[in-house]
């Protein structure tokens, strides 16, 4: 019996050129997003070999060998190596994939082959949202699954119209949704990743760095990715209060700031401050550990800790979107700074900027105290007529003289680094704090947007009397920054991000919109992790549900699930026709009335004897007969002549 | 080899079937008959759907979890549509017209969709003889399946039991189902070509009564019938006339063809000399002659036509040798 050859076998059935051209549709739609960051070859590669596997197709000619399919195989890895300088990294690897689904087809026969390289196009779906997990991609995704399980269903059913093959793709993706529901909400979740991940995993994600060197804020800040969005429990902040603290920099080489190290602290809640404020941040993967906090943080976050400068440090670096919850509260009481701290804060590299040195010289002269010196060097900047840009001139080796004294053109980093020097040069310990300045609300849905283009550096002061004091040095040359954002404080014509351009209003109610509803997704769809799913456990009221418990009601659902697939398949099986049903009331009602009808009797001569043995009921008897005629073996007229059939039978008396 | 252990158990087959052959009339496949196994490449298919789950828990991707898991709950709807596809289709066979033995019996079988929904590509397996069949049934359609199962010998050939499988939607599942319609097709013994025997034979001695050919003596004419051989159409009289007549012979044809069992020689062996008979009656028929059929215990009597052809040659094909 199994040495015949199975017709239904996908071993046996050949592949047409409606399977491939299906195929290759579908194929094309999972990689179009990453054609975007592939090197233009390797695309035009994957593109000529779905177009000669397809030729072939047309041609119905024998494929072509094994060897020059591998042929083509090693060329392309070399091509791959030769860009990359490896095979196994994100970026590579995922290319090769595609490339490998182009010569998969071209030794595709069988449907068997065929069928194994659109699971392939499942996989490749996966690896999109490696880069992406947003809605269009998911939309774009959604399609291609659509149209592979389309291309799944016609390697079944070969003769079937691809129309009627989309619609049971539709059907079978529609009662796969109960089912998938309820795994996604009930699978027991594990905190990935299961092992070590190649070493290109997370580039390509943007955000504040470990050091600040001239220019590049500015080059984060004509980006329009979002940082992090923040829900506020009561009133937001004033603008001149929206200070984001991060990464604190405190060690300067003439040219860049960095982090340096540093030790972690026990945390200590702080005492007094003037407002506290309570808030959610999610916070966009940057692939380092800080977090971001308003001002002081007043609370720590689930596993986070706190450096010595106060900055927020999470214990695992922030590769996926991440919520925490925090207090925040403004100016608070502030214990003695320890001596080798300040002695880092007021460290220079020898002999660089001696121009500013000496122009810090000069304000220490006649100063009474540190504050004076403060207000006369904020005082230089105010009268200095410096230029606020995003596209700053080149600095050379003293990069804090030329700023000061020639170019006097400059983006925040700038106005911070040369602020923090003058300050250490007159004998103040100063430090640089980057982070967000500012954000945006969202009206609809009262979520706090902020945006790399908010990237700022500020600087903080310490005063013996009073502690680390914020001094924003941009803000003091370009008062419009705080206040009013940065597209009014640079000058007219220069590169802004779009979303921060100000002539596209009537964009803003749309971007709105759409921003709450990908806010959403990023909370409920894209943020759903362990800790949520034990949250919504709890909820429904399995408090400690662990994994045993998650397992044991998800298998119930599914098997419910399933049952009433089951019970639907039977549906449309075993429900009568109406039609018959009504003419079997019909024989029945008259069969009471000991007319029976004989086997062999149609419905007019049943019909006939029936109105003759009950001429009462005779003009009721003979419609019905006549309907049901019509009805069974007319070609015209249903739903309407159905509902008639059927009052007409109940409507039937006859005792 | 657990086919073979369950086909040598017939009880056991039966109960593990749920039917008991044969099965008279209209066959539905209920739920309880259709059986489905995972598919080679339902056995892929989840080992994907493994790799995908692996992915997205190590680079957390919710998005792949909710594809990995739609794919899930698609596997498990295909499962439930392909039983779909074979459930509750009524099978019933029809009339398989008699063949000759060494030909093939056509075996109609009726698959009636009875649903509103269309059913792609069912095989109809004989699994006797691998005879197979892919069809397509449109909803609420019948549609006639002919499987072509070689005839060895003459007599009854019973259909016996025939697979419907599907792989419908996904090809991820496997699902079948067996039925053996209580269908039977005639099948008469293989003719051998032979010269006819004499006319009027002599039954008794089994030497020739008269050499004199049954169809010499003109009598009349008489209306055609279709079943008159060409040969006897009164051509002339038909161009006179617009009737068709056919010349009719006396017939010491009383000399009277006799194709007899007896006249063949013992040694021929059984199933050689039913060849041999029904290689003449096909010849007698051809040739228009009135002939009847003698076997032990059958005489059929002389005649001609279709319907008498089919009846000589159902004695031979139900022939049994009763004495030893």
């Amino acid at each position: 019996m199994s040495a015949l050859a199975h017709p239904l076998a996908p071993d046996e059935r050949a592949v047409s050129a409606r399977d491939l051209a299906w195929l290759i549709g579908s194929l094309l739609l999972v990689i179009a997003p990453h054609s975007m960051r592939a090197p233009w070859w390797l695309t035009a590669l994957t593109l000529c070999l779905f177009a000669w596997r397809y030729s072939y197709a047309l041609a119905r000619v024998k494929l072509p060998s094994r060897w020059l399919v591998l042929g083509v195989a090693a060329l392309a890895m070399l091509g791959v190596w030769i860009e990359y300088r490896t095979l196994f990294g994100r970026q590579p690897g995922i290319l090769l994939l595609s490339l490998f689904a182009g010569l998969k087809l071209l030794e595709t026969r069988s449907h068997r082959d065929a069928a194994v390289a659109a699971f392939l196009g499942y996989f490749l779906i996966i690896t999109n949202f490696l880069y992406t997990q947003s809605m269009p991609t998911a939309l774009l995704m959604c399609a291609a699954l659509f149209s592979i399980t389309t291309t799944l269903i016609g390697f079944s059913a070969p003769q079937r119209a691809p129309r009627a093959n989309a619609r049971t793709a539709a059907l079978l993706l529609a009662h796969a949704a109960p089912a998938a529901l309820v795994l996604f909400l009930l699978f027991p979740r594990v905190q990935g990743p299961l092992w070590g991940l190649p070493q290109d995993a997370y580039t390509g994600m943007t955000g504040l760095s470990e050091t600040m060197s001239p220019g590049n804020l500015a080059s984060l800040a004509q980006s329009d990715a979002i940082a992090f969005r923040a829900e506020f429990e009561a009133e937001l902040p004033p603008p001149a209060l929206r200070y984001w603290r991060g990464p604190v920099l405190w060690d300067f080489d003439g040219r860049t700031w960095s982090i340096g190290t540093g030790p972690l602290v026990e945390f200590e809640p702080p005492q007094g401050g003037r407002a506290t404020y309570r808030y959610a941040v999610v916070l966009e993967a940057h692939n380092r550990h800080w977090l971001f906090a308003l001002e002081t943080a007043a609370s720590l976050p689930e596993r986070a800790r706190m450096r010595f400068d106060g900055q927020l440090i999470s214990t695992t670096p922030v590769r996926n979107r991440m919520r925490y919850q925090l207090t925040s509260v403004i100016a608070p009481e502030q214990a003695e700074e320890s001596g080798g701290v300040l002695r880092r804060a007021l460290r220079l590299p020898p002999r660089a900027n001696p121009r500013t040195v000496e122009l810090a010289g000069q304000m220490r002269a006649g100063a009474a105290s540190d504050e004076e010196v403060l207000i006369r060097a904020i005082d230089f900047l105010k009268a200095g007529k410096y230029t606020y840009t995003l596209e700053p001139p080149l600095l050379g080796l003293h990069s804090v003289d030329e700023f000061l004294f020639s170019t006097k053109a400059g983006f925040c980093e700038h106005f911070a680094s040369a602020f923090t020097f003058l300050m250490r040069a007159a004998g103040i310990p100063a430090r640089v704090v980057t982070g967000y300045q500012g954000g945006e609300l969202n009206p609809i849905d009262r979520v706090f947007t902020v945006r790399q283009s908010e990237a700022h550096a500020w600087v903080e002061v310490y005063l013996s009397n009073r502690g680390w004091v914020r001094v924003d040095p941009t803000g003091a040359s370009v008062p419009g920054r705080i206040e009013s954002g940065l597209a009014r404080s640079v000058p007219a014509g220069e590169p802004l991000p779009l979303m921060m351009q100000q002539r596209l209003e009537w964009l803003r109610g749309v971007r709105y919109q759409w921003e709450a509803l990908a806010h959403k997704w990023n909370l409920w769809v894209l943020g759903y992790s362990p800790e949520r799913q034990r949250d919504l456990m709890s909820a429904i009221g399995m408090r400690d549900a662990d994994w045993r418990a998650l397992t044991a009601s998800l298998f119930s659902i599914l098997g419910l699930i399933t049952l009433g697939l089951l019970a639907w398949s039977l549906r449309h099986l075993v429900r009568q026709d109406p039609v018959q049903k009504a003419w079997g009331a019909f024989c029945g009602k008259l069969a009471a009335q000991g007319v029976k009808r004989a086997p062999q009797e149609g419905p007019r001569d049943f019909a006939l004897r029936a109105a003759r043995t009950l001429p009462a009921a005779a003009w009721t008897i003979l419609r019905i007969g006549a309907l049901y005629i019509a009805l069974r073996y007319g070609a015209r007229a249903r739903a309407k002549g159905v509902e008639r059939l059927k009052r007409l039978v109940r409507g039937l008396r006859l005792a | 080899m657990i086919a073979g252990f369950i086909d040598r158990r017939p009880k056991l087959a039966n109960w593990l079937y749920g039917f008991t052959p044969p099965e008279r009339g209209t066959v539905v496949l209920v739920h309880r008959r259709v059986y489905i196994v995972p598919a080679r490449l339902g056995w892929i298919f989840g080992a994907t759907l493994a790799i995908l789950l692996v992915g997205s828990i190590n680079y957390a991707l919710s998005l792949g979890f909710a594809l990995t898991f739609l794919l899930t709950g698609m596997g498990l709807a295909g499962m439930v549509h392909t039983a779909r596809n074979l459930a509750r289709l009524a099978v019933s066979a029809g009339r398989a017209e008699p063949v000759f033995a060494g030909e093939s019996a056509q075996f109609r079988l009726y698959l009636d969709g009875r649903a509103a929904f269309d059913r792609p590509a069912i095989l109809a397996r004989h699994l006797g003889s691998g005879a197979q069949l892919v069809v397509d049934i449109p909803s609420g359609a019948l549609v006639e399946v002919v499987l072509a199962v070689p005839a060895e010998r003459r007599g009854w050939l019973p259909l016996g039991r025939v697979m419907l499988e599907t792989r419908f939607p996904l090809g991820l599942f496997r699902s079948w189902s067996y039925v053996e319609p209580d269908a039977r097709c005639l099948v008469y013994p293989r003719p051998e070509r032979s010269p006819l025997p004499p006319r009027g034979a002599d039954t008794a001695a089994g030497a020739l009564r008269s050499p004199v050919p049954g169809n010499d003596d003109f009598s009349a004419l008489r209306g055609y019938q279709p079943s008159d051989s060409p040969r006897h159409v009164a051509w002339k009289a038909v161009a006179r006339s617009d009737d068709m007549l056919t010349k009719q012979f006396t017939g010491e044809a009383a000399a009277e063809l006799w194709l007899d069992w007896r006249l063949l020689p013992a040694a021929l062996g059984l199933e050689n000399r039913l060849s041999r008979l029904a290689g003449w009656v096909l010849a007698a028929e051809r040739e228009g002659a009135q002939y009847g059929l003698r076997l032990p215990g059958v005489e059929i009597a002389p005649e001609r036509g279709d319907t008498h052809r089919a009846a000589c040659l159902q004695a031979l094909a139900l022939y049994q040798e009763t004495t030893a």
